[in-house]
C-alpha cells in the first residue's frame, strides 16, 4: 500500500504525516494522565491501565481482520458474553476444567466464525446485518445456556489470565499475565496481518474484490478465514474479560462498537483495504486513555459520550484528508 | 433499479414481490398458529389493529432509514434523535396545549439540524456513515443525558390524541404512518428527488457524471431520515406522556429500523427497493412479536429466533446476487 | 459541526434552565415514612413474609369474584436482569401453587416501554383474560395502559414500579427505596469514624427506586460528617466497577463503599483485593456472591434487600382478588429486611447461583432449589 506514495518527490514535507498520529496521540494523552495523577506514572498505575485494555486491545486486533476484509463484525461482543457464561456454566467450580473449557470455548468461536464467514460469503448477506443477526442470537443464546442470570462462578485457573499479577519483579515490580496475553497475541496477530501471504491477501480482497479475485485471491477462503480470526480474539478477550470482571450476562455488550472504534482511531479504512495492527492496539489504548482523562477531570459520562463521538467522526474526517492531500 | 431491467424477467419479478411473499407467509403462519393452539379469539378485527399498531415509531422510523439506505448511506443515529425528539416534545409543551404547536416545530428543526449535519458531515468531510452517525449519536445521547436523567416534562392530554385517538377501532397514528409512507413512496415514484434518489444510491460516480448533484441527494435523504425519527420521537412522547432519554435507546430502534429495512428487501448497498417492502418489514417485525405472544415463546428463545429471522430473510433476497457484499 | 453542538447545547441549557421539572427524589416526608416501616411491625403470618402488609386498609373485591379456571395475565417489563429472573421464578411457582390458575399468559417487553403499552393492548384485545398483573417497565409511561385495563372493567395488580393511577387493586411492594438507602448508610455510619470517606457506586441515573435510594444515603451521609469521595455511576458492569475503584484506591484510601444495588459488590471487593488493600466496609445486596465473599473475608458487610418474594405477593394478590376475599389497599406494603452480620450465616447457601436472591421467601416451594437453578 505504502510503495504507491514512496516516489513522491515531496517525500521530505510529507514525512511526517506518515507517523500514524495515533501513537502521538497515546503519548500526549498518558503525559496528560501523569501530569494529572503522579501514580500513573508508578507500576501499579500503568500496569492495571494495562492489564484493564487488554480484553479490548486484543479484540480490536481481531476485529481489524474483519476490517481489512472489508467486511464489519458486530458479534464480537456477543461472542465475549457466551465465552463467560457458557464457560460459567461448564466450570461447576472444578479448577481443573479450564484446561478443556478454554480449548472448547476456541472451537465454538471458531465455528461461529465460520458461519458468519459463510453466510456472508455465500448466502450474499452484507456482513452488517450477518453480524447484527448472530448478535442477537448469541446474546439468546447466553440467556438461554444460563436462564438470564449466571448459574456458575469461574474457577481461579481461569479468572488467572485476566486477574493475577506476577509480582516482586524488578523495576516494574509487577507483572499481570494480561499484559504477557496481549504481548504474546499482539504479535502474532501483527505477524498475521503484515508478514504473511494471508494478510496480504486480505488487504488485497478489502481494497478491491474484483481485482483480487482476477488476482487468483480465494476471496470466499480469505473472507471466512478473517471472520474466523475476529471469532477467535473475541473468545480470548471473553476469557481476559471474564477473569478481570468475573461473570455477568451483558458483560461484552458494547464491545463489538469499541472494537470497531479503536480500530478507526488507529487509522483502519472501513470497508477495507488498510488497517494496522499495532495501530489499532494503540487506538484501543487511545480509547481507554480518553476515559481515564475524562474521569480524572471528573468529567461525568454524558461528556465521555460527546467526547468519544467528536474523536470517532474527527479521527476519521483526518485521515481521510490526510488521504486526500496524499493524493489518493 | 439502473440495472435490473437489463437482467432476466423471473429475478426481476422475485425480486419485486419477495416482500409481499415474506409478509404472505408471516400471516400464513400466525393464522396456522392461532388455528392450531386454538387461540381464535386472537383472529378479531381488533386484534389485527392491535398487532399493526404495535409498531408505529419502528415504521415512521423504518421509514426514513429506507431513504439513507436507498442512497448507499445509513443512519445509526435515529435512536438517539428519537429519545432527544420525545424529551424536547414534552419539555416544551409541558402540559400547556398552547405549546403543542411550537414543539412541533421546534423537534422537527432539531431533527433537520441532525439530518443536515448528518448529510454534511458524510458528504463534505466523507466520513464513512456508519461513524458519522454513530458519532453523532454519541453526541446526542451525551448532550441529553447532560441535561436530563429521567422522564421530563410532560404531554398535555389534548396531545395525547395523536397516539390514542381512534376512528372507530382504527387508531390515528396508525392511519399517520399509512399516510407517511404514501407520501414517501410518491417522492420516490415521481419526483425528480426519488429518481436521484436511486440512481446515487445505485451507482454515485454514473449519477454524478449524469449532473446529478449527489451530494445534495445524500443530504437530503439525511434530513428526510431525521425528520422521520423526530416525528417518531414526537409520536413516542405522545404514547408514553413524557420523553426520556433512554427511550430511543431501549427501543433499539437504529438497529430495528435497518433490520426492517433490508428485510422489506431494500438492498444495504443501495439503489434498490422501497417504502412499501419496509412497511411489509415492519409488518412482518409486529407480525413476529405477536406470534411468540400468542405461542407464549420464552423471552430468550425469542430473541435467538429473532436473530436467525433477520440473517434468513436478508439472505432469502441475497442469496441470488451476484454481487459482492461488505 | 461545533456550531450545531454548542446550539444544541445552548437550546438544552436554555430549556433546561426554563422547564425540567424532575421527579423529586429526596422527599423527607416519604424519607421519614420509609424509615419507620423499617422497624414497623407487619400484619401477618411471621415466617411468610411475602403474606405480610403494612397498614390496614383493606379492599372489598367482591365484585371481581369470579368462578374458575382463571387466566392470569402478566405483562412483565422484562427479565433482563438476575433479580427480575429470580422473581419470575418465584412467581411462576407461586402460579403451580393454585390450581383454579387454568391459564398462565405472560408476555415479555424486553425492557421497552412502547412494547408494553402493545402488550397490554394485544393481551385486552385477545388474552381473555380474569386479571392483569403488570410489573410496568416506567411509572408514567405505562399509566395510560393500565387506566385503559381498568376502564375494561378487568382487576389490575400493579408490583415493584408503580403507576400514577389508583385505579388498580392494589400496588404490590416493599417498604422502597429511602428504606434500602437509609439501612446501607446506617450500617457505614456505625462503623466508620466521623470524617471517613465514602465512594458511592450506582448502576445508572434516572431509575426512581435507585435515585432515592442515593438521595435517602446522600443526606444521611451529610449529617454523620462523612466525606462522599464521589458518586460513580457503574452500569451494572463489574469491569467498569473493578476500574472505578482501582482508579480511586490509586489517589487515596477509602474508608467505605455504599452500593445502591448489590450485582457489582464482589467486583468493588475484589478490586481492593487485587490492590493487597483491606476490604473496608462495603455494603451490598442479597446476591450470594456478595454474602459468599462478605462471610469469607470477614469485611465489615450489610445487605440491604429488595425482596424478590413481592413476585409471589403479586400472584396471591390476584388470585385473593378473583376469589373476591379481601386485599391490603391501596398499597400493599412488604416488609424489607436487611441481612447483618448475626443472621448472615442463615441466607448463606453455596449450591445456589451466584447472584440468587436470597431474600426470596422460596425455600418453602415444592421446587426449591432447582427452579432456581440450585443444585440438591
Amino acid at each position: 500500500m505504502s510503495a504507491q506514495s514512496l516516489p513522491q518527490p515531496t517525500a521530505a514535507t510529507r514525512r511526517l504525516p506518515r507517523i500514524n498520529p495515533v501513537y502521538v496521540l497515546v503519548v500526549a494523552l498518558i503525559l496528560a494522565i501523569i501530569v494529572m495523577n503522579p501514580a500513573f506514572g508508578e507500576p501499579t498505575g500503568y500496569m492495571n491501565f494495562l492489564k484493564r485494555v487488554t480484553a479490548l486491545a486484543i479484540l480490536s486486533a481481531g476485529a481489524l481482520y474483519v476490517i481489512v476484509s472489508g467486511g464489519f463484525d458486530l458479534s464480537v461482543g456477543s461472542i465475549m458474553t457466551l465465552t463467560v457464561i457458557g464457560s460459567s456454566m461448564l466450570a461447576s467450580n472444578d479448577p481443573n476444567s479450564t484446561y478443556w473449557i478454554i480449548p472448547l470455548m476456541l472451537g465454538i468461536g471458531a465455528v461461529i466464525g465460520l458461519i458468519n464467514g459463510l453466510v456472508v460469503s455465500y448466502l450474499k448477506v452484507p456482513s452488517l446485518i450477518a453480524t447484527l443477526g448472530m448478535m442477537i442470537t448469541l446474546n439468546g443464546v447466553a440467556f438461554m445456556w444460563s436462564g438470564g442470570a449466571p448459574r456458575g462462578y469461574l474457577p481461579d485457573t481461569f479468572r488467572f489470565f485476566g486477574r493475577y499479577n506476577i509480582t516482586d519483579i524488578p523495576v516494574i515490580s509487577l507483572l499481570p499475565i494480561a499484559v504477557i496475553c496481549l504481548v504474546v497475541f499482539g504479535v502474532i496477530l501483527w505477524w498475521g496481518m503484515h508478514r504473511t501471504n494471508f494478510g496480504r491477501m486480505l488487504h488485497a480482497v478489502g481494497d478491491n474484490q474484483q481485482a483480487a479475485r482476477l488476482a487468483g485471491v480465494p476471496v470466499e477462503r480469505v473472507r471466512i478465514s478473517a471472520f474466523v480470526v475476529s471469532a477467535l480474539t473475541a473468545v480470548l478477550a471473553g476469557v481476559i474479560l471474564g477473569g478481570r470482571a468475573g461473570v455477568s450476562v451483558d458483560i461484552g455488550s458494547g464491545f463489538e462498537l469499541q472494537a470497531i472504534t479503536a480500530a478507526v482511531i488507529g487509522g483502519a479504512q472501513l470497508l477495507g483495504g488498510r488497517g494496522s495492527v499495532p495501530a489499532t492496539i494503540a487506538g484501543a489504548l487511545a480509547l481507554e486513555a480518553i476515559f481515564t482523562l475524562l474521569n480524572l477531570l471528573g468529567l461525568a459520562q454524558p461528556v465521555r459520550l460527546v467526547v468519544q463521538g467528536l474523536i470517532l467522526i474527527g479521527a476519521v474526517a483526518f485521515a481521510t484528508y490526510q488521504r486526500k492531500r496524499a493524493g489518493r | 433499479m439502473t440495472d435490473t431491467p437489463l437482467s432476466t424477467p423471473r429475478r426481476f419479478r422475485f425480486e419485486r414481490h419477495a416482500s409481499t411473499i415474506l409478509l404472505v407467509s408471516a400471516v400464513a403462519l400466525y393464522i396456522a398458529l392461532i388455528i392450531i393452539m386454538g387461540q381464535t379469539r386472537f383472529l378479531t378485527l381488533e386484534n389485527l389493529v392491535a398487532i399493526l399498531g404495535r409498531s408505529i415509531t419502528l415504521g415512521i422510523t423504518a421509514i426514513g432509514q429506507t431513504f439513507a439506505i436507498l442512497v448507499a448511506s445509513i443512519d445509526l443515529s435515529v435512536a438517539s434523535l428519537i429519545s432527544a425528539s420525545a424529551v424536547v416534545t414534552s419539555v416544551v409543551m409541558n402540559g400547556d396545549p398552547a405549546m403543542m404547536l411550537p414543539a412541533v416545530l421546534a423537534v422537527l428543526a432539531l431533527g433537520a439540524v441532525v439530518g443536515l449535519a448528518n448529510g454534511l458531515v458524510i458528504t463534505k468531510l466523507e466520513v464513512n456513515p456508519l461513524i458519522a452517525t454513530l458519532g453523532m449519536s454519541l453526541i446526542i445521547q451525551g448532550v441529553l443525558s447532560y441535561y436530563y436523567n429521567n422522564f421530563a416534562g410532560n404531554v398535555p392530554v389534548e396531545f395525547q390524541v395523536f397516539a390514542y385517538g381512534t376512528v372507530g377501532i382504527v387508531p390515528f397514528s396508525l392511519m399517520f404512518m399509512f399516510v407517511l409512507a404514501g407520501c414517501a413512496w410518491f417522492v420516490l415514484r415521481f419526483s425528480r428527488f426519488g429518481s436521484d434518489v436511486y440512481s446515487v444510491g445505485g451507482n454515485k460516480d454514473a449519477a454524478r457524471l449524469a449532473g446529478i448533484k449527489t451530494d445534495r441527494v445524500v443530504i437530503g435523504a439525511h434530513v428526510i431520515c431525521s425528520l422521520c425519527a423526530a416525528i417518531a420521537g414526537i409520536y413516542l412522547a405522545s404514547r408514553l406522556r413524557s420523553g426520556a432519554p433512554w427511550i430511543g435507546a431501549e427501543g433499539v430502534y437504529d438497529l430495528e429500523s435497518i433490520a426492517v429495512v433490508v428485510i422489506g428487501g431494500t438492498v444495504l448497498a443501495g439503489g434498490r427497493g422501497g417504502i412499501w417492502g419496509t412497511i411489509a418489514g415492519v409488518i412482518i417485525f409486529s407480525l413476529i412479536d405477536s406470534i411468540f405472544n400468542v405461542a407464549g415463546v420464552d423471552a430468550f428463545v425469542k430473541q435467538v429466533l429473532r436473530g436467525i429471522i433477520i440473517v434468513a430473510a436478508v439472505a432469502f433476497y441475497a442469496a441470488r446476487s451476484k454481487r459482492p457484499v461488505a | 459541526m461545533q456550531k450545531i453542538i454548542l446550539a444544541a447545547a445552548v437550546f438544552g441549557m436554555l430549556t433546561g434552565a426554563a422547564f425540567s421539572q424532575a421527579p423529586n427524589f429526596d422527599d423527607p416526608a416519604e424519607f421519614a415514612k420509609q424509615r419507620d416501616q423499617l422497624t414497623a411491625t407487619f400484619n401477618g403470618p411471621a415466617d411468610q413474609p411475602y403474606l405480610q402488609y403494612a397498614g390496614d386498609s383493606m379492599a372489598d373485591t367482591a365484585s371481581f369474584k369470579k368462578e374458575g379456571p382463571w387466566t392470569v395475565c402478566f405483562s412483565n417489563a422484562g427479565v433482563n436482569n438476575p433479580w427480575r429472573v429470580v422473581g419470575y421464578t418465584d412467581m411462576t411457582e407461586e402460579v403451580k401453587l393454585h390450581p383454579e390458575i387454568g391459564t398462565f399468559t405472560h408476555v415479555d417487553a424486553e425492557g421497552s416501554d412502547d412494547k408494553q403499552i402493545a402488550d397490554i393492548d394485544d393481551l385486552l384485545a385477545g388474552g381473555n383474560c380474569s386479571v392483569l398483573i403488570v410489573s410496568p417497565n416506567s411509572t408514567a409511561a405505562l399509566t395510560p395502559a393500565v387506566e385503559k385495563a381498568c376502564a375494561a372493567g378487568l382487576p389490575v395488580i400493579v408490583f415493584d414500579r408503580g403507576v400514577t393511577t389508583d385505579c388498580p387493586v392494589t400496588f404490590v411492594h416493599p417498604v422502597g427505596g429511602y428504606g434500602f438507602g437509609i439501612q446501607a448508610a446506617e450500617h457505614i455510619i456505625a462503623n466508620v469514624p466521623a470524617g471517613g470517606k465514602v465512594l458511592m457506586l450506582r448502576i445508572l441515573p434516572g431509575v426512581d427506586v435507585l435515585e432515592t435510594r442515593a438521595s435517602g444515603a446522600r443526606n444521611m451521609f451529610k449529617e454523620a460528617g462523612l466525606e462522599v469521595l464521589g458518586e460513580e455511576f457503574t452500569d451494572g458492569d463489574n469491569a467498569k466497577t473493578k476500574s472505578i475503584v482501582e482508579d480511586y484506591l490509586q489517589r487515596g484510601t477509602i474508608d467505605a463503599v455504599w452500593m445502591d444495588a448489590g450485582a457489582t459488590a464482589v467486583a468493588a471487593v475484589e478490586a481492593f483485593e487485587d490492590q493487597g488493600v483491606d476490604v473496608p466496609v462495603v455494603t451490598g445486596e442479597d446476591q450470594q456472591d456478595y454474602l459468599q465473599k462478605w462471610r469469607d473475608l470477614g469485611f465489615k458487610g450489610i445487605a440491604p434487600t429488595y425482596p424478590t418474594y413481592q413476585w409471589r405477593t403479586a400472584i396471591i394478590a390476584a388470585v385473593n382478588t378473583l376469589k373476591g376475599e379481601q386485599v391490603p389497599s391501596p398499597e400493599w406494603i412488604l416488609p424489607q429486611p436487611a441481612i447483618t452480620q448475626d443472621v448472615l450465616d442463615q441466607y448463606i447457601n453455596e449450591k445456589m447461583p451466584p447472584l440468587h436472591y436470597a431474600m426470596c421467601g422460596c425455600e418453602d416451594m415444592p421446587n426449591y432449589p432447582q427452579a432456581w437453578g440450585g443444585t440438591e
